[in-house]
């Protein structure tokens, strides 16, 4: 099943080798990793979305407790969380089209961000399942770059994850 | 007081009462070994090959309570470390590394002898460290004793770049230490200590099964007296020997691969398992879905939580410091009114008892015309009152030494279990050589194995160090030939040692004494001569049967109970 684990780890350098070589090294799935400074300069936050049996999750929990640098591990998908992503795409766009592309932009509560005479870029915020669709939702041909940050998350309400 | 940060260094280890530094050194190291010569607080023991200043500080560790240091410089000296580092890694074996770096502002520049050492030993460490300011050093080794030698032990490497070892800072030794991301457990969980009191006094067929940890954390004597307060038969792993006496009556002895039929069948048909500072792992239980087939109900006791549950399914998990939890246990124990059905323990000894003739206890055919290898064990464990610190290499003759010398105490079998590193027996003796003086020490070894770190008899003569290496010279890398006998159709690819050099000569070139033995008849007085010389190192080339094999076993990937006994072949 897909898991979305939080961490807290000092921000160090190394430290996001130690968690990214504790997956490779020990064969965990990583389908994407985010991290970045938090409100606290020392601390940083990352966000891991992997998959795998329960014992394969309950033994990523405990290794990354066990990492030095790490100082505290949650698993969001344990309780109700949100989780989104951001994502910036460059498309093709240019006679009907751009009022087509506007159309879905305006759906999917996407923005476009940057304009040329042939090219629109949108961005576009949401679940990862989100994304997909709009990704799907324009014509393949279309679609010149994409980039994604991979997904971040947070507990609703008073889950909170601070040392 | 502003101090470079070499005598920095040398200040924290002598804050924390290192005796001996084992160690070589190089380019980048030198302000370090600098300090090193202006003092005498601190020991140096010059190895001949970095590998085995990690194996000799290991050795140290396992033989003693201490943390082991070692010193190399960048690059190769660190490279040669890496095999040291990740065997102590393996068994949790606390270590403190100080390696020297190329200086920070040539670091990324492929400069010569630089290497990425943090990278290379990050998943070998428990922790590793780069210190780019001489003001971190003191703050830096103050947390790598503590990380070491606290929770779960293990190595943990400070690399400094030369630059900062000559830099000046302000030193003052931190008096404690705490890491805001990093709190070692202490006492178990009152209510799990309790379930598990409750499934042992209710157990009909319970077995206690103890690894390294029990070693580890001095935890002999409560274990000790859990077993007897149960009742159960106790097994140890090949880290946990020593752990329980082996000369007790509910001793069945070692379990696993090449462990006894009858701790491997009890292992298998319990009906409640505590396994103690053990991690069931695969030369221990093979096959986990075969060991799943029977049900049982399994109490797992570790300090480290990333161990339970990661290879079988756990019913009452308790997370602590062993010594802690079992005393714990043992009040609960106690104090209930409670006690174990003594009819159904009778029974279960009764079936435990069954399986030790079945299994027919470990035995060989002993010879007069060539000597066996159990034997010289045998003979080592009679001669020794089985009280000696006895090392080993990989291979053959390890699992003998584990089989056949009857450890009582904990902290005198010293071997590679986890990774398995040839190599490490001789290294790891002069440690334990140099910790416990006028002990007896033997190093046991194959002719394979004592050819991965040789040119360590040299650094055994510049310190005085009279450790008796027994070699088991089968003129075969052995357990390699054994698993080709079995798996592999008698192709013995490349498991023959040609060329073998004359052990007798090279250990007088060294300035030791050597023995050839060639006769059974001769092993007894051979081995009596050798220990009756309280101050020589000597070098004894046994020269045994060579297609002798390690029984009983359970090949790689079955169930415990579908072992090769002795006569099955
Ligand atoms: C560094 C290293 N290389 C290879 C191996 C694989 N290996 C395990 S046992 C063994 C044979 C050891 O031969 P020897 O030291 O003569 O001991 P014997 O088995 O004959 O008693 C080998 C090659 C190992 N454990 N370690």
């Amino acid at each position: 099943m897909r898991h979305i684990i939080s961490l807290l780890m000092e921000n160090e350098a190394g430290a996001l080798s130690r968690v990214a070589g504790l997956f490779s090294a020990r064969g965990y799935n990583i389908e994407s990793l985010t991290v970045a400074p938090t409100e606290d300069a020392t601390l940083s936050r990352m966000t891991i979305v992997t998959s795998g049996s329960d014992a394969v999750i309950e033994q990523i929990n405990k290794q990354l407790n066990k990492l030095v640098d790490v100082v505290s591990v949650m698993d969001l998908s344990d309780g109700e969380h949100l989780e989104r992503e951001l994502m910036l795409v460059k498309v093709k766009a240019v006679g009907e089209m751009r009022e087509e592309i506007k159309r879905m932009t305006d759906i999917f509560r996407g923005r476009i961000i940057d304009v040329s005479n042939s090219t629109y870029t949108i961005e576009l915020t949401g679940s990862r399942a989100k994304l997909d669709n709009f990704l799907q939702a324009i014509e393949r041909d279309l679609i010149l770059e994409t980039v994604r940050t991979g997904t971040s998350g947070i507990g609703r309400g008073d889950r909170i994850l601070k040392v | 007081m502003e101090l470079t940060g070499a005598e920095i260094v040398i200040r924290c280890l002598q804050e924390e009462q290192v005796e001996y530094v084992f160690g070589y050194p190089g380019g980048a190291v030198l302000f370090i070994y600098d300090e090193l010569f202006k003092q005498d607080k601190v020991k140096h023991v010059l190895v001949r090959h970095e590998q085995a200043a990690l194996h000799a500080a290991d050795g140290y560790a396992r033989s003693s309570d201490k943390v082991g240091v070692a010193l190399v410089t960048s690059g190769p000296g660190l490279t040669n470390a890496v095999t040291g580092i990740a065997t102590a890694y393996m068994d949790s074996i606390p270590m403190v590394v100080i390696s020297g770096q190329v200086p920070t502002y040539a670091i990324g520049e492929d400069a010569f002898q630089e290497v990425d050492a943090v990278g290379i030993t990050r998943p070998c460490v428990k922790h590793n460290f780069l210190v780019k300011d001489p003001k971190d050093i003191a703050p830096t080794l103050k947390k790598a004793f503590y990380l070491a030698k606290t929770g779960r032990p293990g190595p943990v490497l400070v690399d400094i770049p030369k630059d900062v070892s000559n830099q000046k800072a302000v030193y003052e030794y931190p008096s404690s230490i705490s890491i805001r991301s990093y709190n070692p457990v202490g006492k178990g969980d009152s209510s799990q200590i309790r379930r598990a009191a409750q499934m042992l006094l209710e157990a009909k067929r319970p077995m206690i099964y103890s690894g390294g940890g029990v070693v580890l954390s001095g935890a002999s004597a409560q274990l000790k007296d859990l077993v007897q307060l149960v009742g159960a038969p106790c097994t140890n792993t090949l880290m946990g020997l020593g752990g329980y006496p082996a000369n007790d009556k509910q001793f069945v002895g070692m379990l696993g691969m090449h462990g006894t039929y009858e701790a491997n069948m009890a292992m298998q048909y319990c009906d409640v398992l505590v396994a103690i500072g053990a991690r069931f792992d695969d030369r221990v239980i093979g096959n986990v879905e075969h060991f799943a087939q029977v049900p049982r109900k399994i109490i797992h006791i570790d300090i480290d939580p990333s161990s339970i549950a990661k290879r079988v399914k756990v019913d009452v998990p308790i997370v602590g410091e062993l010594k802690l939890v079992l005393d714990e246990l043992l009040a609960v124990l106690r104090s209930s009114k409670q006690k174990p059905d003594a009819g159904d323990m009778a029974a279960w000894w009764k079936q435990v008892d069954e399986w030790r003739v079945k299994g027919g206890g470990l035995r060989y055919k002993n010879s007069t015309e060539v000597i066996k290898p159990q034997f010289v064990i045998e003979t080592l464990h009679q001669i020794t009152g089985g009280d000696a610190f006895v090392t080993s290499d990989v291979g053959q003759h390890q699992m003998w030494a584990a089989q056949y010398y009857k450890f009582n105490h904990p902290r005198r079998w010293i071997n590679s279990g986890g990774l398995g590193t040839m190599g490490f027996g001789l290294p790891a003796a002069m440690g334990v050589q140099l910790i416990n003086p006028g002990a007896t020490v033997a190093c046991v070894t194959g002719e394979g194995s004592i050819q991965m770190n040789i040119q360590e008899l040299s650094t055994c003569k510049q310190f005085h160090l009279p450790i008796k290496v027994l070699s088991l010279n089968n003129r075969y890398l052995g357990m390699v030939r054994q698993w080709q006998q079995f798996f592999h159709g008698n192709r013995y690819s490349e498991s023959y040692m040609d060329a073998l050099p004359d052990f007798v000569k090279l250990a007088e070139a060294y300035g030791h004494i050597g023995m050839r033995i060639v006769n059974p008849a001769d092993v007894e007085p051979a081995l009596r001569e050798a220990f009756s010389r309280k101050n020589d190192l000597v070098f004894m080339d046994f020269q045994t049967d060579s297609t002798e094999n390690v029984f009983p076993m359970v090949p790689g990937g079955k169930g415990l109970s579908e072992v090769i006994l002795a006569e099955d072949l």
